[in-house]
């Protein structure tokens, strides 16, 4: 058995044990060695910026979609990494840009940072035809396979089967390519979570499943939902190697993530948990009355990106000058999104039927509601056949 | 032609298709090491070893799952689910996932997979492993769904669903699996879609897909025999897409029509081809059109219970003789016969 701890043992309750919870500014010590001033070259401040500008990218897209959302510009259900940036930026580093990716509905971040054009994702919040999935999925649902983002899944725990057969593909064609597969604390529940990774661990099959554990499934906490509440201790089960690692610190996360994906390149599958932070409610449209006032200001202190510029304004990496030319640039760049998804045309009615079969197949129905199924018929010969 | 049974035809037709195209790879419980619970699968892990052919964990949900997302990077797997019972633990990838990739993601990747699955009442299974649940899927937009009567057409309708790039539920039977017929050497596929006219007539037409396209056509003999009547028979075999051109075809010419279906009366397949039927041939028709279907409760394992609940060739030509003579006409086809 080689499960390890990579960070604190945080307790994941969130009223009886959240004193306990280190905040991500608390434990600097245990990686004061890579971040000491006097040893930054200039491409280590180059990709310490690069990561704060990736992270702020993913706050500031998120909190844009937000907004679009309240004023009706983009429909269905809404879910957002906010709080989530370390550990998308963190997990995704680490990802050559072969290897494979599944997640669950919470996925723009995802999405933009595996470097798809910020402006398709957001044309795909607005339902355009510019959007990633052509306006057929929403935000849950985005897919783009030029950047090997396999979805985007709706039902939660769907994407982990699938992620699975992916990587068996890999493995039956000899590849070198691993999969990642994202999804959340109360995932680890389902069924499908079980049994993929049985399947995992017997073919050896090249994956790295991650648990992003934000300690909430909507509203009931990991200790209600999980027996076994160290979830990434769910791996032993069936002698997958497994870690957890903060989520509010990319740094971790990205080592945390280079590690898992080396023993999934291997041909080994693996399991991280990441524990982090929802920094809103479950959607846009949860006020998250169930969090307490004591935790909605612990949340506040847990804010990764503020936490990890803070850091890097300390550590001397950032000056106010650098960061607020991130700033501008980073909102430019929303901006120019936003105005790109508003400015996208809606998919043309008459590709309606475009997408059922992708094998075009005799007596498929294309009928729009109450088209009759037959063209009104010639009444018969009474003559005929009698 | 060869004659062979409807097992050997599914096991030639996936070693040919394995032969053919390295892409196809088989995973389902039991089918490697104990050849499969009806033995199609007999022989294929010894000639193409444990990477083509994967015992899986009894693990429904994830080994179907993987088998859609192995399809999306391309592999052409055919899944073979023990019956179609066991499907239901399934449901969620099959009817959430393979069903909607194509379509989601804006057509950016297809699913090539087939699932092999029987279903059939009749062998004393008792109520949960005797279902026809075959609706449930053919309910869904982005699945295809065929059901072969035939040795011929099993060959024929698993080449075209292994070589199609969406996602093919399909159909078997446990009552089939002994059953014989000419099988073609080629391998041609069959078109998905398309039912089949397996014997014309001007008098009725009677619908049925997998074991009832038999009772259909045994009935239809025996009334020959009995009552000169000259039935037309339709095999449905495709039930998504559902081939309504054929029915209403036929209904126009015969005037009456029966449906035969071992799934429950209440919402099966059969309502769906009556609902056709009275859109596309309403002034045609001479009687109400009429279903066999099994009777609605789960099926029992003592067999006289078993028996009465599912549709029998008597059944079936009550049905016909009680159309035929509401509307008086089986008397005037026996006397100008």
């Amino acid at each position: 058995m080689t499960n390890q701890v990579n960070a604190p043992r945080k307790a994941t309750g969130r009223s009886a044990a959240v004193k306990s919870v280190k905040p991500a500014t608390a434990t600097p010590a245990k990686r004061a060695p890579r971040v000491k001033v006097a040893k930054r070259t200039p491409a280590e401040v180059a990709a310490l910026t690069e990561i704060y500008r990736q992270m702020l990218l993913i706050r500031r897209f998120e909190e844009r979609a937000a907004r679009s959302y309240t004023q009706a510009l983009i429909g269905g259900y809404c879910h957002l990494n906010l709080g989530e940036e370390a550990a998308v930026v963190g997990l995704l580093s680490a990802l050559a840009p072969t290897d494979y990716l599944f997640t669950n509905y919470r996925e723009h971040g995802y999405a933009i940072n595996r470097g798809i054009d910020p402006n398709r994702v957001m044309a795909e919040l607005y339902g355009r035809i510019d959007g990633v999935s052509k306006g057929w999925g929403g935000s849950m649902h985005m897919f783009d396979i030029s950047h090997r983002l396999l979805g985007g899944y709706g039902i939660v725990g769907g994407q982990i089967p699938l992620a699975t057969g992916a990587a068996l593909a890999i493995d039956y064609r000899g590849g070198s390519e691993i999969v990642m597969c994202t999804m959340g604390d109360g995932t680890t529940n389902i069924g499908a979570f079980h049994e993929s990774l049985n399947i995992a661990a017997l073919w050896n099959l090249p994956i790295v499943y991650v648990i992003i554990n934000n300690r909430l499934g909507m509203g009931t906490t990991v200790e209600k939902s999980s027996a076994e509440p160290e979830l990434f201790r769910r791996g032993e089960a069936y002698r997958i190697e497994s870690a957890r690692v903060d989520g509010l610190d990319p740094l971790a996360v990205a080592d945390a993530s280079a590690k898992a994906v080396a023993v999934a390149r291997a041909g080994r599958p693996y399991l991280l948990e990441v524990v982090s932070e929802r920094l809103r409610g479950h959607s846009v449209v949860d006020p998250a009355k169930y969090r307490t006032e004591a935790e909605v200001v612990q949340l506040r202190e847990h804010d990764p990106v503020v936490t990890f510029g803070a850091k890097l304004v300390r550590e001397r990496v950032l000056d106010a000058d650098t960061m607020a030319a991130i700033e501008h640039e980073v909102t430019a760049r929303i901006d120019e999104a936003a105005a790109f998804a508003e400015a996208s045309p809606t998919p043309d009615i008459a590709t309606l039927f475009d997408y059922t079969y992708a094998t075009p197949v005799a007596n498929d129905s294309r009928r729009l509601p109450g088209q009759p199924l037959f063209d009104p018929a010639p009444l018969p010969d009474p003559g005929e056949d009698q | 032609m060869t004659t062979m049974t409807y097992r050997q035809a599914l096991h030639d037709t996936l070693r040919a298709e394995m032969l053919r195209d390295e892409n196809v790879l088989l995973l389902g419980e039991e089918i490697g090491v104990f050849e499969g619970s009806y033995k199609i699968t007999a022989g294929l892990l010894a000639e193409f070893g444990e990477k083509r052919v994967r015992d899986t964990p009894i693990a429904e949900e994830g080994f179907t799952g993987a088998a859609i997302g192995a399809a999306m990077l391309g592999l052409r797997p055919v899944v073979e689910i023990m019956t179609i019972n066991f499907s239901l633990l399934a449901l969620d990838q099959i009817v959430n996932h393979a069903a909607k990739i194509y379509g989601m993601f804006g057509g950016q990747a297809k699913v090539p997979l087939v699932i092999r699955t029987p279903g059939g009442g009749g062998q004393q299974l008792g109520a949960t492993h005797s279902q026809n649940i075959e609706l449930y899927y053919a309910f869904v937009p982005g699945l295809k769904v065929v059901a072969p009567s035939t040795p011929a057409d099993a060959k024929a309708l698993l080449i075209a669903a292994i070589r199609d790039d969406d996602p093919v539920l399909f159909l078997e039977n446990l009552a089939l699996y002994n059953t014989k017929g000419d099988v073609p050497e080629d391998d041609t596929p069959a078109e998905i879609g398309r039912a089949a006219v397996t014997r014309t007539g001007r008098d009725l037409t009677l619908i049925g897909y997998s074991r009832m396209a038999h009772v259909a056509a045994q009935v239809a003999d025996q009334l020959a025999a009995s009552d000169g009547l000259d039935i037309e028979v339709i095999d449905l075999r495709s039930l998504r897409p559902l081939d309504r051109p054929t029915i209403i075809e036929s209904v126009k010419k015969t005037h009456a029509a029966v449906i035969v279906e071992d799934d429950w009366l209440t919402y099966g397949i059969g309502a769906e081809v009556a609902a056709t039927i009275s859109d596309g041939a309403f002034d045609y028709l001479d009687a109400p059109v009429r279903r066999v279907a099994m009777a609605e409760v789960p099926l029992p394992y003592s067999k006289p219970l078993e028996t009465a609940a599912l549709p029998s060739v008597d059944d079936v030509i009550n049905a016909v003789h009680q159309t035929l003579d509401a509307v008086g006409r089986r008397h005037q086809k026996v006397g100008h016969d």
